[in-house]
This record gives structure tokens, sequence and C-alpha cells, in this order.
């Protein structure tokens, strides 16, 4: 039957059903007697068991008793490893004396060894050996002799602490280390009692995901340097919420006391990023509370000073500064979907203008229409990772710049062998990590190499914001995708990027991906936000806008949370800014507070409620987790901008931006035609010169991540990345100075000698003693000299 | 049955036992040839219908080991020699391989082409650096005599034989534990299933025997399995070695069948020290329950032993005469646990730690025979909860103590300390000043 063969096929999994404690429970095959009682509700205590690593069996705190088809097990059985089996009966300490005394007894000799020192430890009042002992373990211990001792924390990074007094040796934290984040940087030393955590001789625990140890940790044996003795877990008011620092789209949790986020946890959700967050997402959040913050509307005065002001005058002074001017918008990615969502209806309602663009970076025309064709509202998601046959990783280092992507992808090819294909111009610790085959290509190059790969309709591409930076790569991925079905997905390093792009902050689409050349689509949303008319023409790109402010073409701009730094020719932008008239909506000082007219200071991420969309396009919502907090989100301040403009766009708060949005819906008509670009040959580098490749690690210079020196502590090392062969035409070994100028200026860094195509150098973007944006003004692809220093 | 049998020992006293010609003198390598003319299917089905058991404690039956190896799976096997003799009084492998390495060596060719491996190793305990040198050594000449590498006695099978050298861990004794440190890991005991015959050394099916076990398989092949059938009791079949130490006149490696009683192995070994009486022994090394001068006519079988209340283990009987302070005994046993926890698991980790302690006390007359329960009970929570037999072991030399010498505990309580002069067990002569 047809119908019957075009249906999807769902694999049958066995079910299996057992008695636990006298009541039956029917669970999949392979499910685990710990995992089995707990859907009856059933709670065996346990410390080595986690739903997501391995069974190790290690603390023998779960023992239960064991029955299969009448026969019993000799002795109690620890539940956390043996999975059910039909006929199998398991008496937990609530049926079985054997069991509960079992239990009984490895907790008292859990604790005999375990300092008394609850009433300091951070884990106390969150603690499971704790709560635990509470509930399945003696009052009092019969362990009088003498407990074993250590020395109290050491650090085994600049993050984390070790306690090892108050380790139980569950081993979460090095297996989590070895099989979710492929960082054996840390694992298990010595032997009996003496055994404990322990990193190499000289290689502190430098792991990205380093801070889920923590989390993990059943007792309070691993501490984090930025919380330990700040709080007590009861005296914190817990929010759920979400990361604002990637398009991952963690979910979280933020822990506020008396008005301050002391810290963040990883939030548990299994579609996205299961139990685990990146150290940025976990201790990065200090810029919130970070000095500098700007705290009130501060307006230019006559003698060019920026000078205080109040709400009332700097939103007179705004209005009057844009009323009738060729104004035009920049949002940054820290936008929420509901801010840019209010930048995108400003710029046509109050502006009159389509010239928005959420990109704050290097884009290009390309990238441009494949967003506005391809990507909006488009759902490409984690899942799809789970069945795919094939990665395909283009201009994207998922660890650097999409943490949780990458353990999907490890998690996937540890477990199942994913194959990962990577096009780029050096290897990386992550691809060595996902096994990944390296296709060694010169910057620029990256399009020609496209059309080699064989696809099929299971496989993924993820594609790096980056792709913008090499014409042809993005045509070229679309063309695979076209050829083989494979799916393509677009992966922005920033939290705010695809919900900007939904949300319509881009010159020629207007939220929920439709077109602004379609006059169906105008039709729809002015009708929506009750005006006549949208205007028609498409609107200009970012750097075409900068363009436009430089030559005059346009007056004033609107910037909210864009970095001038982050573009190519910055200190042509500033220039361009200065020339104008310039509000900016801010949460710190940036490059665009020194030239801006007006000063709008607005609300961070735990001051505000909100929502991203993840780059699968999924929201992330969240609410303020500062009870005090006013809730200023940008969206709210544009709604007041444009009432003082006398062209309301009526979004006075964010949740009524959200229904609005709601509303709106998705686009169903037909999608902006791709134009497809052809690759251009890569530059030809002669004699000390290079091509130079650069990209942003996870954790660089970031504004974000201010005020956080624990977490900056476990930066990776700022190198000048060359190939062995050029290494050694230039005389250099690792560890050598390199000198890697232009005719702007230089950057001399310490050279690492690794797998890199032998015409390029690599260089970080946006880290300490490496701005090559900045201080070389060099983009990808293009010619630099590398010489020894 | 008193008479001694001996395969493996039989020529232990001549100069030259441990070489390849002195081997060979015996038809040393004959059995090697006869069983690589044979099918391996046959050569396992031998080693069954031979009732051969492991003798490196557990007593699990060896050809049936052999037997779960997937065949025709397309996978190297492996075959690991487990020769790193721990436990404190065992020392039958040591000497085994002192006088005559040529019968493991011989023993694992046979061995690995009934299980179609083309690589082995023994894992040898570190510390005995003359035992490494003299295995050493017969590898050696075995390569050099074609029976070891490539195309074995000129039959086309390829063996490679390697000898690792443990770093001294008495959990590598524990075969998992031992496969990891083979790996290059700590050693730690894995999680079974799966178990080493599907996923053993780098994840491939994996027979792991001990010494013993492999060296009495060439015999075994040479002369027949109802040739070996013919010696033990109903279900422990064949002869093994019994080593003898402590208060005995004349301690050493007694090759005798199965099912033999201590009474006999005394009478062939002088008796107890002169002038003094049997108080207690081990029948199989120190995690086995001590027995008293009631089982001296308890069968030294796998079945006699376990009926009794103890184990067979590796048959290492130490004899303990009237002057051992039994609680003293334990105690070092007990340190020796301690020392020797992996670390893996609570139960014998934290548990060894404090077993410790409480002896300790109760050696130097301080508690209550309160701590006596404690102890037991500390047991009972070790025994049968923790990851490998390492806990349950500890665990074997108190509780059988208690049972049997409660009174001696409680006398040390009473008496504020050891009632027993400790020069008086030792087996030098005392020193008159």
């Amino acid at each position: 039957m047809t119908t019957q063969e075009s249906a999807p096929q769902i694999t049958e999994v066995e079910m299996i059903t057992v008695v636990i404690d006298g009541f039956e429970v029917t669970v999949p095959k392979g499910t685990l007697i710990i995992r089995a009682a707990e859907k009856l509700g059933i709670q065996i205590p346990r410390f080595c068991d986690h739903p997501l690593l391995s069974p190790v069996g290690a603390c023998r705190q779960c023992l239960v008793d064991v029955e299969i088809n009448g026969r019993a097990f000799p002795k109690p059985q620890a539940s956390c490893t043996i999975p059910v089996e039909p006929n199998m009966i398991v008496k937990t300490q609530l049926t079985s004396p054997v069991a509960e005394k079992a239990q009984r007894g490895v907790m008292e000799l859990l604790l005999g060894n375990h300092p008394l020192d609850c009433p300091v430890c951070d884990k106390g009042g969150e603690c499971p050996l704790q709560n635990q002992a509470m509930s399945n373990g003696n009052a009092e211990s019969r362990l009088d002799g003498t407990k074993r001792t250590f020395e109290k924390p050491i650090n085994i990074s600049s993050q984390v602490l070790l306690d090892r007094e108050r380790c139980v040796l569950c081993a979460r934290c090095t297996r989590f280390s070895e099989e979710i984040a492929s960082d054996p940087f840390i694992t298990l030393n010595h032997r009996g009692a003496l055994q404990q955590v322990g990193i190499y001789e000289n290689d502190p625990f430098n792991s990205y995901f380093s801070g889920n140890t923590i989390q993990i940790c059943p007792v309070g044996a691993l501490t984090g340097a930025s919380y330990r003795f700040r709080a007590r877990p009861f005296d914190l008011v817990s929010t759920p919420s979400a990361c604002e620092h990637c398009a991952s789209g963690c979910d979280m949790r933020t822990d506020v006391r008396r008005g301050k986020t002391l810290r963040r946890l990883a939030g548990d959700d299994a579609a996205v990023n299961e139990e685990w967050n990146c150290d940025k997402g976990r201790w990065a959040f200090k810029y919130v509370t970070a000095i500098d913050r700007l705290t009130q509307p501060l307006v230019r005065n006559a003698d060019g000073e920026l000078v205080a002001a109040s709400w009332p005058e700097a939103l007179a002074a705004a209005a009057a500064g844009l009323k009738g001017a060729r104004a035009a918008v920049l949002v940054g990615g820290r936008a929420t979907v509901e801010d840019a969502y209010g930048y995108s209806k400003f710029a046509r309602i109050a502006l009159s203008t389509n010239d928005i663009d959420f990109r704050a970076r290097i884009t290009s025309d390309e990238e441009g229409n494949f967003l506005a064709s391809h990507v909006a509202t488009s759902a490409v998601n984690y899942s799809d990772i789970d069945k795919a046959d094939h990665a395909l990783l283009l201009a994207f280092e998922p660890e650097e710049e999409s943490p949780i992507v990458f353990l999907r992808l490890n998690k996937n090819v540890k477990k199942r062998n994913l194959k990962v294909t990577s096009i780029a111009t050096k290897q990386s610790i992550a691809m060595d990590k996902l096994n990944a085959e390296f296709i060694r290509v010169a910057p620029g190059a990256e399009g020609a190499a496209v059309a080699a790969i064989a696809l099929t309709a299971k496989s993924v591409i993820l594609l790096g914001e980056r792709a913008s930076e090499s014409a042809g790569l993005i045509s070229a991925a679309v063309a695979l995708a076209d050829k083989t079905g494979a799916k393509l997905a677009w992966i922005p390093r920033r939290a705010g990027e695809r919900g900007a792009l939904d949300a319509g902050a881009l010159g020629t689409l207007l939220p929920g991906g439709r077109p602004v050349a379609d006059s169906a689509a105008r039709v729809d949303i002015a009708a929506a936000w009750g005006v006549d008319s949208l205007p028609t023409n498409s609107g200009r790109s970012t750097s075409q806008i900068i363009a436009s402010l430089a030559a005059g073409e346009l007056d004033a701009v609107v910037v909210g949370g864009v970095d001038l730094r982050d573009m190519y020719n910055s200190v042509d932008a500033i220039a361009a800014l200065k020339k104008s008239f310039v509000v900016s909506l801010e949460i710190a000082p940036s490059s665009v507070t020194e030239v801006a007219d007006v000063v709008l200071p607005v609300a961070a991420i735990t001051e505000k409620s909100g929502s991203f969309l993840n780059w699968e396009g999924r929201p992330r919502a969240f609410d303020s987790a500062v009870a005090e907090s006013l809730n200023r989100s940008d969206v709210r301040i544009l709604s007041a901008l444009a009432d003082a403009m006398g062209t309301s766009i009526m979004l006075g708060t964010v949740s009524a931006t959200a229904r609005e949005i709601s509303q709106l819906g998705k686009w169903d008509g037909a999608r902006v035609p791709f134009t497809p670009v052809a690759p251009v040959n890569p530059a030809s580098p002669s004699g000390d010169q290079a091509i130079i490749a650069s990209w942003r690690r996870l954790l660089d210079m970031g504004t974000l991540q201010r005020g956080e020196d624990n977490l900056a502590g476990t930066r990776r090392q700022t190198v000048a990345v060359i190939s062995e062969k050029r290494a050694a035409s230039l005389g250099v070994v690792t560890g050598d100075l390199l000198r890697v100028s232009n005719a702007t200026g230089a950057i001399t860094l310490p050279a690492l000698v690794e797998d890199i195509h032998d015409d390029a150098v690599w260089l970080p973007r946006n880290s300490f003693g490496s701005q090559p944006l900045t201080d070389l003004n060099a983009v990808h692809g293009q010619l630099v000299t590398v010489v020894k220093a | 049955m008193s008479q001694l049998t001996p395969v493996l020992s039989a020529h232990w006293d001549e100069k030259d036992s441990f070489t390849i010609e002195g081997y060979k003198r015996h038809g040393g390598y004959n059995a090697a040839a006869k069983a690589l003319a044979m099918d391996p299917d046959a050569v396992i089905q031998m080693v069954k219908d031979s009732g051969l058991r492991g003798r490196g404690g557990a007593g699990f039956p060896t050809g049936m080991k052999w037997g779960f190896i997937p065949q025709g799976d397309n996978k190297d096997h492996y075959l690991v020699v487990n020769a790193d003799e721990s436990e404190p009084g065992t020392c039958k492998d040591m000497p085994l391989l002192m006088a005559n390495p040529h019968v493991l060596v011989e023993g694992v060719i046979i061995a690995a082409y009934a299980i179609r491996a083309k690589h082995a190793f023994i894992y040898i305990r570190g510390e005995v650096t003359h035992v490494v040198r003299r295995v050493n050594q017969a590898i050696t000449d075995a390569y050099k005599a074609g029976y070891l590498g490539k195309n074995i006695f000129g039959t086309g099978n390829d063996l490679e034989l390697v000898l690792h050298i443990g770093a001294g861990a008495y959990i590598c004794g524990e075969e998992t534990a031992l496969l990891d440190s083979l790996e290059g890991f700590r050693g730690q005991p894995r999680l079974r299933p799966p178990f080493p015959a599907i996923a053993g050394l780098y994840a491939r099916p994996t027979v792991v025997n001990n010494v013993e076990s492999i060296a009495s398989v060439p015999a075994i092949i040479a002369n027949g399995a109802e040739w070996y059938q013919s010696m033990g009791t109903e279900k422990s079949k064949g002869a093994t070695l019994y080593s003898l130490s402590g208060h005995v006149n004349n301690p050493g490696q007694f090759e005798a069948p199965l099912g033999i009683t201590l009474r006999q192995i005394l009478e062939l070994a002088g008796g107890v020290r002169n002038g003094h009486k049997l108080k207690f022994w081990t029948p199989g090394g120190s995690s086995t329950p001590l027995f008293t001068d009631e089982h001296l006519d308890v069968p030294l079988d796998y079945e006699g032993v376990s009926a009794a209340g103890s184990m067979l283990g590796t048959k290492a009987l130490q004899i303990f005469d009237e002057t051992t302070c039994v609680v003293r005994a334990v105690l070092r046993w007990t340190e020796f646990y301690k020392h020797e926890s992996c670390g893996k698991c609570t139960p014998c980790r934290e548990g060894t730690w404090w077993l410790v302690q409480i002896l300790r006390d109760l050696e130097n007359g301080k508690g209550t025979e309160a701590d006596l329960q404690k102890l037991l009970d500390l047991c009972d929570n070790i025994m049968g909860r923790s990851f490998c037999a390492l806990g349950d072991g500890a665990t074997s030399p108190i509780t059988s103590s208690i049972k049997y010498f409660r009174d001696e505990y409680i006398s040390h309580l009473t008496n504020g300390g050891c009632p027993f002069d400790a020069a008086k067990s030792t087996l030098f002569e005392e020193v008159l000043r």
C-alpha cells in the first residue's frame, strides 16, 4: 500500500514489564532498574549514576535485591548498572530489608571520611549527599576513628576548585570530561581511600565545559572560584532563563540573591542542551554588574560633551534628531526577538525606512540574500544531527562558535560514529575530537571545495556565520543541498541573530520572513500594524548604511548592541557615525557611545524578559531574574521614542510585543529567490606573504565576558598558527614570536606550528594581544606579511 | 590418596629444569605439536572433558571458558595469562615459573590455538624480577625454536607472546583490572557485562587464565582427558599444587590430587613446627575464610572446602600454630587490603580504612565487646556490596576469625593488650642476649 510505504518508519522499541516493590512498570528494553523505579516514583539513592553518563557502579549506593525468573541474585545488585529483563522482580530499600541495610551501610561509609563542613560548604542545602544521608542514612555514625584529611581546596583550573576531603569518588566529573566534552584533563589518581581527582602535572583543567562537572558533583568537592562562599542555596531566588552568549540556545537557571546574580546553571532541556552548557554561558554574567554599566540617559550638549539627562529630555532630544531625518537602524546580536521586532517596526513606522540590518559584523550581499531566501523561518534542528549520516561543517568551528552544537556532534560521533567533514584552513582541537575529515583549503577557497563532498538526503550542512567572508561559499552550500537533499542550517555566533532575522531586522525582510518586495507581504504587515503603507524599496545592509552615512546619503542612525570594532574598516565606520546623528541604546559604554548624540541605557539579560531564537529557530523565552528590575528592554524604549516622535509603534511591554509577533505568524508565500554568487580565486601569496584566516574563540575579549577573571584564566593561548613548511622556511619553531603585518599595522604573537594550509596564517580575533580586525583591518582571505619577530 | 602426583613439578629437582633443553628432555613441546595437528574445537573439547578447573581461585571450568569465545566473528582474539600472583600466602605460580617456565609457554601455544588467538600476553607480577627473567628467556628460546612467532611448528599458525610486567597492584590480579592495566590504564575492575569472552582486551574476545591452569594443559593433551580425570574427586578433577607455608617443618609445593586433606599434606611436610600444634590455617590464601584444627580432614577440593565454609582459592595453606595471635594476623591482612584497595567502590575503599582502625584498637586492647559487633556489621556491609571480590576477601579473615576465636579477641580487651608474645611466633631462632 502506498500510504503505508510513505509513512515514516518508526522503529519499534521492545517494551519490558518488571515488578518493582510490588508495582508493575513497563519500560523500553535497555532501561536501567534505577530509571524504571523512577517511573514509579521510587527514588533509589545514588551518587555515581547520571542518566547522561555511562554506568559505572562505583558508589554502590543504589543496591537493590533482584530476582529473574524466580532466581534471586545471591547479593544485592547496583540498580544503576543492570537493565531490566522480562520476569524481573526488584525489591528496593522500600521492601527489602537487605537492600535497606546495604544502602545504610554504604551511606555510613561515605559519610565516615566526609568532613563535617556542611555549614560552610557551597553545596550545603542542595547536596545529594546531605539529602540522601537524611533519607537513606543513619542519624549517628559508629565510625569514630581518624578521618582521612587533605589540604583544603586546590585549584584544578583558575575557575574550578577541588576539595578532596569532600569527594565521594563517584567519577561523574571524570566521566563527563571524557565522555561528553572529550576533554580528559582530569582523572582519578592514587588508590584506596587516598584516591583523588587530579590533573596532569602541568596542564590545568582548561575545558570549555568544566563548569558542568561542578554542577553534577553530588557533593561540594568541585566548586567554582566565582561562586565559592558567596551564598547559601536557600537564600537564592531561581529563575528559568536562556543563555545570551551564543546561538546554541541553552536552557539556563539564574540564581539571584538580594538583586544580584550570583550564579547561573545549565537548565535541563533534552532537545537542546540536554543538561550541559559551556563555561561562558555559566560564568560570564558579571558584565551585568560591572562598574561601567550605563545607568542613565546621556545627551551630547552644545560643547560636545555627553551629559546626564532625564528620560523625557533624552527621548525628546532623540526624537528631534530623528524626526524627518534620513535615518537607518543597526541592531546587534544581543537583541531579543522582541527587541529586534521593536527595531524592525520602529524603522518601518517611525523612520519610514527598510534600512535596517542586524548583522553587526562582516557581511555580504550573498549572505543577506541567503538569509532571506533560505534561513528565515526555517527549522533544521538538533535532532537532525542525531539522525544525520554525515555532518559537513563550513566556516564553522563548533566548539568555539556554538559549543552545544559541538557537544551534540560529539555525542553522535562517540555513540554512533557520525561522519563529520570540515572544510577549513586549519585543523582544530574540535576536529580532532570529532574525528573529522579535514579538507584543508586556503582562506577564500572554501566554496570551490564544497561541490566534491558526497552527501545524502540524511546529511546536514552546518554553515557558520563566517561563510559571509568567503565569496561563493554559501552559494556552493546551497547548490550542494539542492543537489543532495541534505539539510542546510545556518549557525550564527550571537544569540540574537536568528531572532532578529525572523523579526524582520533586515532590509529585505519584514517580520515572519515576509519579503519586502512582495506587496501582499507588505499589505499583511501594514494591516497588522494599522498603517497605510510600508516603505517598498529594499533596505541597505550594514556596510551600505555605514557607507551612506559617510557619503551623507543618510543623516541619522539608531544603534543598539553594536560594537563597531567587529566590522571591517571600523575606523571608517566610527568616522561615518561621528558625522551623523546617533541614538545609541546600550548597556555599557562602547565605541558607539563615543560618537553618540543620545545614549539610552537599556536592561541587560537578567534584568529583562524576552526570548531568543536559537540557530534552530526554537524560541528560548526567559523572565527577568532580578525582582526589582524595570524590565527596560530596548523595545519599550523604542516604543517611548516612537511616541515622542509622534509615530507610535505601540509596543509598551515585552509581553505585548511577544503577543503581536505570535499573532503575525510566519509567511507562507513565496520566498525571496536566491541568486548564486561565483567563488573568487583566493589571493596568491608570495615570499613572506600569507593569507589571513581568523575567527573568534569561545573565550575572548568579548564585552559580555567582562568582570570574570577566573573564566578568562581558562582561555586558550593566543597564538599565530603557521604550517610546518612555512615554519621551516622562516626558521621558526612553536613558541618563537611571529610578526604579522600589513600597511595598517602589525601584531606579534607566539607561533604555533600546526596543521594549516601552507599559504595561510591564522590568528584569533578579539583576543588578548590579537585584534586583526582593528589593528590590521584585515579580513579572511586578505594578504599579510609574516616574518620572524 | 596420600601419594604425591608430580606432573607440573615432576622435574623441578633437575638442575636445568627451567631450560628449553631440560624441558624437551621430558617430552616438552610435543603436546603443542600434537595439539596443533588437532582441530581447535577438539582441543577445547579435550580440556572440557578433562574437567580442568581454573586454578586462580574461582574454579571455573577452563574448557568452558574457552568455549565462550565466539568463533568466526572476524575479530582478533586474545589469550591473557594472569601471572600477577599477589595474594598473601599464595606462592604456587612463581615457583612453577621459576622452575619450569616452558610448561606455561607450551600451554599458551595450545590454548591460543584452541581459541584462535594470534596474540597472547603474560601479565606477570613486577616484583619478582628473577622469575621475570626466566620467563623472558623461555619466551626468547621458544621464539628461536620456532614455537612462537610466524608459522609456528611449521603449521602455518602464528602466535606472538608478550610478557607484560605489572607495576605492583594486588587489584591487577582481578581479571578485568588486569586487562585495564595491560591496556595502559590504571588497574581498576571493569563493569561486567560485557565479560572478557565478548569484550576483553582492547574490547576483543579474550580468555584470561591463571598460570597453573594453562600450565596444566600440555599434560592433558599429552596424556589425554581420561588420565587427568583419573585424579581428583568427582567434580574436582586432576592434580594441583598445594603451597604450604608458615609453622610447618618442611614448607613448599606439594602436587597432589584434588581432595587431599591438610592432615595428609602435613604428614608429607613433616608436620607442624616441632613442639607446637595447629591453631588456624587458610585453605586458599588470605581472602579465604580461616580454618582451624577442626578442619584437618576437610577434602581440599572445590566442593569440600566450600561445604566447610571457606574456599579452595589458590590452595595457599598458611599454617599458624598456637603461638600466633589471630587478631594480629588478621590486622596484618586487613592492612594489606586497605593498602591494595583500588578505590573504585565505596565499601572496599572506605570499609578497609575503618576496619584497620578498629582492629588496631582491638589488638591494643582498646574498645569494648560492642566493637566486635561493629566490626562484623561493617564486614556485612562490605561483603557482597563491593564492586569486585577484593572487598569480599578483605572481610573473610575478620569474620572467620571472630567466628572461631571470639574469646581471643575479648581477651585482648580484658588483658588491656595482646596476651601473646609476638617473638614466639617468629620462625627464626630466638637470640638470647
